[in-house]
């Protein structure tokens, strides 16, 4: 048994993972060096043994197991949150962590693991070939019931990512392209036209009400910072600990949120283009196990993942470039943070579970 | 498990309904489309980076560099000014100034900063919007303690993050006017300035020689300021030195001046208007020049206030005006000496020759009268010179006529710029039959040439003008450039070959004036011989005219002009005092400063005299000495 699953791991998925991870390590290493986040490093690469021990615990347990499970988890998880608001440490403003045993957990980014599973539950309990309205209503209501909770943190970034697993899910389980374009119609419409209402310094007041932490020195301030901080690095980049913009404090959270910014300082263009790479084979590799899995759960369950890795690229490295707006997610495996590394380690053990279960019956 | 079990158990999952609703087949298209979203999402970041990183990484690495490197100017110190001994007279003291950097400058700041700085708004709003590409702008020199810590405080908190505190260079002029045209002010750089091409490597907020000396020689006082860049965190807190380029002080400036002499001559023409120069004529190195009335140069250093700049521009004695160089005054007798010589030289008359003054004389139908209302009786020219009568000069100048007076004249510089070494020298005027067609397309009336015979009608002169002709008479007709700072090599302007008969005629005419019982008698030194003339001119008829209210505007101006010893002239002194009534009123000027001067070369020709015996050294030591000029309220002098 543990040999066939050790020879059957999927070593590529990992291999991508662990040297994402490393740059990861490195550059928060780099950002951070003589500031008072200087043991960030040798935390993270305790989040990341401590999330591979987690990742390889989920890869040996059975998807399905879990899923039958999932009504309870999802119970758990809604009563977390709220315990998250009442009893949480609040920080910057808002209340996102909750103690657990001395570890400061973040409920949100385990709330997606359990909305992946809840959503593969349901699809495959409903054994439909199309989704209805009716359908969509009660998985939107599944669904919003965490997001509602988180945005109330306030959290506005982390509650959106729950948006691409449900999407994603939906359409793998047959929502009418017909429904999808009607619904994206709808959102093309109504959003410009709700933000166009709004006047400039209430989109002001928006931004800085949701982040009232996040904009100290004027709208936009990070964003151009990032861009001047990405623009600096060039083709090759200014070197490692060699970046002006992330040593002196102009990047913001360079270990964080902003560090993709700090790499790119560091490592210019070329970096930029093989880190992006390897984020690239590692959605396609989890896209392939979605292919191969032999049931539609483990496909609505990679599908999922991989919907929410990519997301989570594009909003965070597009932020970096001034492409997308602040919302302050992290960037899978290489931002420093406890809860999102093992949140992306115990969502790869799902689609590690997956595959070595394509054998299985 | 059981083999029925599974034989069910595969039953089940090989039934069409299951088939149909679990096989992840019929959702491989949709797989296919994430992945081409997936592509759509890389190309779509890594186009991103391409646009920052590969095609214009300059902008940003530019932006990255403003962002840590704070450069702030180190200020030069502009070179002292000196005197002929090196004493100081115009200093430096270190002061700081406000500084705003440009790419920090939030406009709704302004008004709280030109507040706290007491700027006007209005004005400080224009000048940061000229600044153009310069990265710093100095707005305030000499800040008060108050504003200093307004400016450390709101630095600190980062409130006014654009404020910057240097230090500057104040510049340090003495008080009461002392000097004050020699040396001339800085000031800002102007706006039509700094649009000039001959400023180019000047930037907004410069300063600059605005007058005297100090704009001459601005280019060799002024120094290069050097710069200072300052690796800064995002809070603004320095971090490192990355490079500092020192300033190059500007070079001191030695002049010519005797700080003793100009003291003298401060202290005698305190009060009255006028101008004093005194020069060596043997080589034009200018010992003291004053003009008066004066203004303050340390109210002009750096960014003068509007109402001073006004109350001193519109004063209806002109304070700005350096007399010395810049008035244009009938020179009165002064000219005769000169009229003397033409008429020697070019023999219309020679010692011999007599007029007859009966108190004035009628030429072309006009009459003249002397000064001398019952006559002068028969006068030649040495007493002509000594007791300055009019009639005989009328005659000379009647035999001359204009043309050849214009020659002479011209000869001793009357009507041509000296060449001094300050700026906005006035040429003055000597008339001539082609000078009046080209001025007024008209000829030249023989009875305009009994006028300017004594000095009067067309000619004018600068008192500079007036003593440089006359000490280079009294040297044998040798012009040297008047010069304020020292050089090596004096320039000879011009060189007249007189009869040595005729020169020696006007000088002793000049020598009667002062030793015997002549005009500028009060000017006698015991021990040396004094040459002068003395010059009671009137005040243009122009002037009148243009209806100075004031009598005591009207009234005539004086003029004394001194060189000696008669052997070998040393030193030249020139003394307008305008409306001065009488030219008795300017001889004791001169002879203050002349016997300053020989006073100090004795001193320092004796210094045992001085040291051993104070009884002859109070004798000798006659010129005031700073505490007395103190004293005497002209504070401010040196160190």
């Amino acid at each position: 048994m543990f040999g066939r699953t050790f020879r059957d791991q999927d070593w590529p998925l990992l291999i991508v993972a662990l040297v994402l991870c490393i740059l990861g390590v490195l550059q928060i290493y780099s950002a951070t060096v003589a500031t008072k986040w200087q043991d960030a490093w040798w935390k993270q690469i305790v989040w990341i043994l401590s999330g591979l021990v987690m990742m390889w615990i989920v890869s040996n347990m059975d998807y399905h197991v879990l899923m039958n499970r999932i009504v309870y988890l999802y119970g758990a998880c809604v009563l977390a949150l709220i315990a998250t608001l009442v009893i949480g440490n609040k920080v910057f403003g808002s209340t996102r962590w909750i103690g657990v045993g001395g570890l400061k957990l973040q409920t949100s980014e385990f709330v997606k693991i359990i909305l992946i599973l809840l959503l593969a539950k349901l699809l495959t309990d409903w054994k439909l070939d199309t989704l209805e309205w009716r359908d969509l209503g009660k998985l939107a209501a599944v669904v919003a019931i965490p997001m509602a909770l988180v945005m109330k943190e306030p959290d506005l970034g982390t509650s959106l990512t729950y948006i691409p697993i449900l999407i994603c899910s939906v359409l793998m389980a047959g929502l009418r392209w017909k429904y999808l374009l009607i619904l994206s119609g709808i959102l093309l419409v109504t959003l410009p036209i709700g933000y166009h209402f709004l006047k400039p310094y209430q989109k002001d007041r928006l931004v800085s009400f949701i982040y009232p932490d996040r904009d100290p020195k004027g709208t936009g301030f990070q964003v151009i910072q990032s861009k001047i901080a990405v623009g600096n690095g060039g083709m090759w980049g200014r070197g490692a600990k060699e970046s002006s913009q992330t040593h002196l404090g102009f990047l913001p959270v360079p270990h964080t949120d902003f560090i993709f910014s700090s790499f790119a300082e560091e490592h210019g263009f070329v970096g930029v283009v093989i880190a992006l790479v390897l984020y690239f084979l590692l959605i396609m590799q989890v896209v392939q196990n979605a292919q191969t899995a032999t049931d539609r759960a483990g496909l609505y369950i990679c599908m999922a993942v991989a919907a929410l890795l990519l997301f989570h690229v594009l909003v965070n490295v597009g932020m970096v470039v001034g492409r997308m707006p602040v919302t302050g997610i992290p960037l899978p495996l290489m931002s420093s943070g406890g809860s999102n590394t093992w949140s992306v380690f115990l969502m790869l053990g799902l689609v590690n579970s997956v595959r070595l279960r394509r054998f299985v019956n | 498990m059981s083999i029925l079990e599974t034989e069910r158990r595969r039953d089940e999952e090989l039934s069409p309904e299951r088939l149909l609703h679990d096989d992840p087949k019929p959702a491989a298209g949709k797989v296919a489309v994430f992945q081409y979203l997936s592509v759509a999402v890389f190309v779509f970041l890594i186009s991103g980076f391409w646009k920052l990183q590969v095609q214009n990484p300059d902008v940003y690495s530019e932006a990255a560099e403003r962002n840590r490197i704070k450069s702030t100017p180190l200020l030069a110190p502009r070179g002292k000014i000196l005197d002929r001994d090196g004493r100081v007279i115009v200093d430096n003291k270190a002061s700081y100034s406000l500084l705003l950097n440009r790419d920090q400058i939030k406009w709704e700041h302004l008004p709280a900063i030109a507040d706290a700085m007491h700027l006007d708004y209005d004005e400080l709003a224009r000048k940061i919007r000229r600044m153009g590409s310069s990265p710093q702008i100095i707005i305030k020199d000499q800040l008060t303690r108050d504003e200093i810590a307004f400016v450390e405080s709101h630095r600190d908190s980062s409130s006014y993050p654009e404020m910057d505190l240097i230090r500057a260079w104040r510049r340090q002029y003495p008080q009461d006017g002392f000097a004050a045209h020699v040396v001339g002010y800085v000031g800002e750089i102007s706006e039509s300035e700094l649009d000039s091409p001959a400023f180019i490597d000047y930037r907004q907020g410069d300063l600059i020689g605005k007058d005297g000396l100090e704009r001459e020689y601005d280019t060799r006082l002024r120094g290069i300021d050097g710069q200072e860049r300052v690796l800064v965190d995002n809070m603004g807190r320095e971090r490192q030195m990355e490079t500092q380029k020192e300033a190059v002080p500007g070079k001191d400036l030695q002049t010519t001046l005797d700080l003793d002499l100009q003291a003298v001559a401060e202290l005698a023409m305190e009060g009255k208007r006028g101008a004093v120069v005194a020069l060596n004529p043997q080589n034009g190195e200018v010992l003291a020049m004053v003009s008066r009335p004066a203004f303050d140069p340390n109210k002009f250093t750096g960014r003068i206030s509007r109402s001073d700049w006004t109350e001193i521009a519109e004063d209806k004695y002109k304070p700005l005006l350096n007399r010395a160089i810049q008035a244009q005054l009938a020179p009165g007798s002064t000219f005769k000496p000169i009229m003397a010589i033409a008429g020697l030289e070019s023999g219309v008359i020679d010692d011999k020759t007599e007029f007859h003054c009966s108190g004035g004389a009628s030429f072309y139908g006009h009459y003249f009268a002397c000064h001398l209302k019952q006559g002068h009786g028969a006068i030649s020219v040495h007493r002509a010179i000594a007791q300055s009568c009019d009639v005989f000069f009328y005659n000379v100048g009647n035999r001359l006529g204009i043309d050849r007076i214009a020659h002479y004249a011209d000869l001793a510089g009357i009507g041509r710029k000296t060449g001094i070494d300050l700026p906005n020298e006035t040429q003055g005027t000597m008339p001539s039959t082609k000078w009046k067609l080209r001025m007024s397309r008209q000829k030249w009336y023989a009875g305009e040439t009994i006028s300017v015979a004594i000095g009067q009608g067309a000619v004018t002169v600068s008192p500079l003008q007036i003593v440089s002709a006359l000490g280079g008479l009294g040297v044998g007709g040798e012009w040297y450039k008047p010069h304020l700072v020292r050089t090596d090599k004096p320039v000879l302007l011009r060189k007249a070959n007189f009869n040595p008969d005729n020169w020696q005629d006007v000088l002793s005419g000049m020598c009667a004036v002062v030793n015997e019982g002549g005009t500028g008698r009060a000017a006698q030194l015991p021990g040396i011989t004094i040459c002068g003339k003395t010059g009671t001119a009137q005040v243009a008829a122009t002037e009148r005219t243009k209806g100075a209210k004031l009598k005591s505007d009207l009234a005539n101006n004086a003029w004394f002009v001194a060189f000696g010893p008669k052997e070998n002239p040393e030193i030249a002194v020139v003394a307008l005092f305008e409306n001065g009534q009488e030219s008795y009123n300017a001889v004791p000027i001169v002879r203050d400063i002349l016997k300053a001067y020989f006073d100090k070369k004795a001193r320092m020709l004796h210094p045992e005299v001085t040291q051993a015996q104070p009884a002859i050294a109070r004798m000798l030591l006659s010129i005031p000495v700073m505490g007395d000029l103190q004293a005497a309220g002209l504070r401010g002098l040196s160190r």
